[in-house]
């Protein structure tokens, strides 16, 4: 990957994950060590006046990371940055989009910024978010 | 700012990395082999390392906590698997707004500083923490 055919506007092809399971919310819960029950325990979720358990936002965030690293190279990113706007729920099938928005030389190589997005199957926003990734030069296509 | 904690040891090890993409449903090959690097949010799963007195108290009340947005700095590639880190948290900023139904809402940026062996700081991660205005049964 180095970038060299990306443009302004060049978006990736989106990817769905899901429909997502609980047992989704506890490994990612295991994986990271937030243990907060709201996100396992269906009973105590509902006693706090939600419909059931929910996702962590950094799950959502970390299968939009998937999207981003699959897309742009996992030792190439610099920034990563999300803005938690909608929870997600058991069921919800979930779609990563992502454009770039911005294109510069650095020190190290191309500096590729790009506009993310994570969306529930009823179109709304779960997560905004930008990130920053270094396609390095001087390859034998750059 | 002297909302500061305690500075503690972060061990970045294969096997972490390689369940953390497994939850994040990454089959990409760098996350299983000698050296990985960690996953643009891996840095989370630091609160596994995280001591009592490690990360200074946002203060908020756990009810009306919300998580707003979360971001990742690195300084060059990602840290790998194998790298021994020093990670310090501290509150670099808070600030309030009204709420929109009165109220104020409050917020505390809480960062955690990584720096390798040499001391050089490799990744940052920021966390921005809401304390809404009014409780979600509140609002109905």
């Amino acid at each position: 990957m180095t970038g060299a055919g990306l443009a302004v506007g060049t978006a990736a092809t989106p990817r769905t994950f899901g429909p997502l399971t609980r047992q989704m919310f506890v490994r990612y819960a295991g994986a990271s060590g937030d243990f907060n029950p709201m996100h396992y325990d269906d009973e105590l979720a509902r006693s706090a006046g939600f419909p059931s358990v929910f996702s962590q936002g950094m799950h959502q965030a970390a299968l939009l990371a998937t999207f981003a690293v699959d897309w742009l190279g996992p030792e190439n990113v610099r920034r990563f940055r999300v803005r938690f706007l909608e929870q997600v729920w058991p069921g919800d099938v979930l779609t990563c989009q992502g454009v770039v928005s911005a294109l510069a030389q650095g020190e190290e190589g191309r500096i590729v910024t790009v506009d993310l997005s994570c969306t529930r199957q009823t179109g709304g926003l779960a997560i905004s978010g930008a990130a920053e990734f270094v396609l390095p030069t001087g390859g034998p296509d750059s | 700012m002297d909302e500061v904690g305690t500075p503690f040891e972060f061990v970045v090890e294969r096997g972490k990395i390689r369940e953390f993409a497994k939850a994040m449903q990454c089959d990409n090959p760098a996350y299983d082999a000698q050296g990985a690097v960690v996953p643009p949010t891996f840095l989370a799963s630091v609160t596994h390392w995280t001591p009592e007195g490690g990360r200074p108290p946002h203060g908020f009340d756990l009810k009306r906590l919300l998580h707003g947005e979360q971001e990742y700095v690195f300084h060059g590639a990602p840290p790998r698997a194998g790298q021994r880190l020093t990670v310090q948290y501290r509150i670099a900023d808070r600030y309030e707004k009204p709420g929109k139904r009165g109220g104020t809402m409050r917020f505390a940026v809480m960062v955690a500083e990584f720096r390798d062996e040499d001391g050089a700081l490799v990744a940052e991660q920021r966390s921005t923490f809401v304390e809404t205005a009014q409780g979600p049964k509140e609002d109905a």
